[in-house]
């Protein structure tokens, strides 16, 4: 059984979904490829080729394949599948809007959001907002799977798999770019972070969800998240959705600000190692899974949380 | 132009649902259905469209148990046109999902078909793309803004890192996204006008698809439980364990 891990990255750097992904392929295989779809990527391949347990890389370029537009992708992985018995995708934007489209193709049924590989035939995935998990057991003669990168450790480094270049990509024929507007900062990717702070409903404005939020990210390092109300208010960017169809997140470390708890937001969120709420209802169900949990109002107590960290070096 | 709009019925989004014990699923017995909340927003968008006159019908087409009429009429109420019921007593997989929306789109000939990106049940997430791939159509997944122009669409998706606009050929297959629009409520004289619209009856049957489950489904349990910590008095205490915890 060959594998083909279908890699995450922005074309500058790859992230560690991919390489947690080919943890995951490893299980299937020894023989697992990484596929970089992308435009101006070439270090990304350099990356890719470093994953211990890597057997090959494999690098096509074009300008749709840089923005990942579902079209050009399924053209590009498409033939490359008769070399394969399964594609795995992390379970990012991007691959959950490609990899249906080319299970579909190979009369695949999709397994979505893999969190753990049981045999080369048998996966566990959540159902229900994480309340159930099934196990599914998958006799297509090419699975198609995308998988939850944060149930998956990241494999070592020190591989020096070849690169292989193909020919220029496919383009998208019925599809164009237009524009796109990427929420920049200089903290870590939400997903990527061993501590992240979200904040909710309660933080009543952009301006005060910053205002809170920014600053205490900051000194702990922390990546920024928020609960689906806090987005839909306009407080914080899309991007920054925590939960059941938002980001999915395990870091070291998760603190909730003024966030109730919800099935939806918990689904995010509930396999964090360790989890924090600050909440001023004592009854909100975040308790019910926090680890430490601070009945109290934010706003004294995030500037006494800034002060005791501060208190100690941070 | 025609919309089509694929709505499911699914457990209601507040319902915490529970495993059975004999591990073969989850305990639907009793438990509040409700219309997919990603499809609510999908016939709220083919209203809208409709209202500003840029679509002259909206077909909207569940699969599902006979109950599932219920979430077509719920559709009606909303503002489209009529129904279509493709009974079947098993939980169809996105596959299958897909391949009798290929049927009904060939029939049909929409210029847009507008579904939900997710399911909130199975949570897939996957057979609006597959539709796409089916037909060989360009897709737009996660969207927050659909805008049409003339043959083609603008549409606003919700990515990773933040918002991506593409333009695509129509007919196309768009996905929607919470932000897109605020779906209404259904008024009284709606929900009476809606009993008088029509429900086509279908079978997969009649669209020679085959609706078997393709993936076996082991067993469904329940996920390791969380333990319900301890409350901490002030900043320092919570500061005190954490350091101890080794997370700062
Ligand atoms: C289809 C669907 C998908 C969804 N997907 C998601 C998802 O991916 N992610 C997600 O998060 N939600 C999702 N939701 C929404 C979810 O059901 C909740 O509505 C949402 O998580 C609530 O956000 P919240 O906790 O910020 O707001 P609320 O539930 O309003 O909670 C606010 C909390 O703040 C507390 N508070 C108020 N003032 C203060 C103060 N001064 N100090 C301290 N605490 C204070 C209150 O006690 C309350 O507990 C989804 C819902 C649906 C239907
Ligand atoms: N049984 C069904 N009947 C009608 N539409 C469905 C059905 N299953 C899925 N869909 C549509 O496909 C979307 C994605 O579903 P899924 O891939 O199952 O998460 C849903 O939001 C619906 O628009």
């Amino acid at each position: 059984m060959a594998v083909l891990v279908l890699a995450d990255h922005d074309n500058a750097t790859l992230r560690d979904t991919t390489s947690k992904t080919v943890n995951a392929a490893r299980a299937l295989s020894s023989d697992v490829d990484v596929l970089v779809l992308g435009q101006g990527c070439d270090a990304v391949g350099e990356a890719a080729s470093e994953i211990a347990g890597v057997r090959k890389v494999l690098v096509q370029q074009g300008d749709d394949l840089g923005k990942m537009i579902a079209e050009a992708v399924e053209l590009a992985v498409l033939p490359l599948m008769a070399n394969y018995d399964a594609l795995l995708v992390p379970s990012t934007t991007s691959g959950k809007d490609c990899a249906p489209r080319i299970a579909a193709k190979l009369e695949a049924n999709q397994i979505t959001d893999v969190i753990e590989i049981v045999d080369g035939s048998t996966f566990v995935r959540p159902i229900y907002a994480g309340n159930a998990l099934e196990t599914v057991s998958c006799s297509d003669a090419k699975k198609v799977m995308t998988v939850r990168a944060t149930a998956f450790k990241a494999a070592d480094g020190g591989g020096s798999a070849a690169v292989e270049n193909l020919a220029a990509g496919p383009k998208a024929p019925k599809t164009r770019f237009v524009s796109e507007q990427m929420v920049k900062s200089d903290r870590p990717e939400l997903q990527a972070a061993k501590i992240v702070v979200s904040g909710g409903r309660a933080l009543g404005s952009a301006e005060e969800f910053h205002k809170v939020l920014d600053p205490l990210a900051d000194k702990l390092g922390a990546a920024v998240g928020a609960s689906r109300a806090a987005v839909d208010a306009g407080y914080a960017p899309n991007d920054y959705q925590v939960g059941q169809t938002g980001k999915v997140v395990a870091p070291d470390l998760y603190i909730a600000i003024g966030i109730s708890g919800a099935i939806q937001h918990l689904a995010g969120m509930k396999d964090s190692k360790i989890i924090v709420a600050i909440n001023k209802d004592g009854d909100a169900p975040i308790f019910q899974v926090a680890d430490y949990g601070w009945v109290t109002d934010y706003k004294t107590a995030i500037p006494a949380l800034m002060e005791e960290l501060t208190k100690i070096g941070k | 132009m025609k919309v089509l709009v694929p709505v499911k019925r699914v457990v209601d989004a507040n319902v915490k649902v529970r495993v059975k014990a004999d591990q073969t699923g989850v305990d639907l017995a009793n438990v509040k259905m409700s219309m997919n909340p990603f499809d609510e927003i999908a016939v709220e968008e083919a209203v809208r469209l409709k209202e500003k006159g840029a679509v002259e019908e909206i077909v909207v087409v569940s699969i599902g148990v006979q109950q599932a009429q219920e979430t077509l009429r719920t559709a009606l109420a909303m503002g489209a046109d009529r129904g279509i019921l493709i009974t079947s007593d098993v939980d169809v997989e996105p596959l299958a999902v897909a391949k009798l929306l290929k049927a009904v789109v060939e029939q049909e000939q929409p210029g847009l078909v507008l579904m939900g990106k997710q399911a909130i049940d199975g949570d897939n997430n996957a057979a609006g793309q597959m539709l796409a791939g089916l037909l060989d159509w360009p897709q737009a997944t996660f969207a927050s803004k659909l805008e049409l122009k003339g043959q083609t669409a603008d549409v606003t998706r919700e990515v990773d890192g933040g918002l991506m606009t593409i333009n695509v050929d129509l007919p196309a297959v768009v996905t929607t996204d919470l932000r897109l629009n605020e779906p209404r409520y259904a008024s009284l004289p709606n929900i009476m006008k809606a009993k008088k619209k029509p429900i086509d009856m279908k079978t997969p049957a009649d669209y020679g698809v085959d609706v078997a489950p393709k993936l076996k489904v082991v067993k469904v349990t329940e996920p390791p439980k969380r333990q319900a910590g301890v409350k901490v008095a002030d900043a320092a205490d919570l500061v005190a364990k954490l350091k101890s915890a080794g997370v700062i």
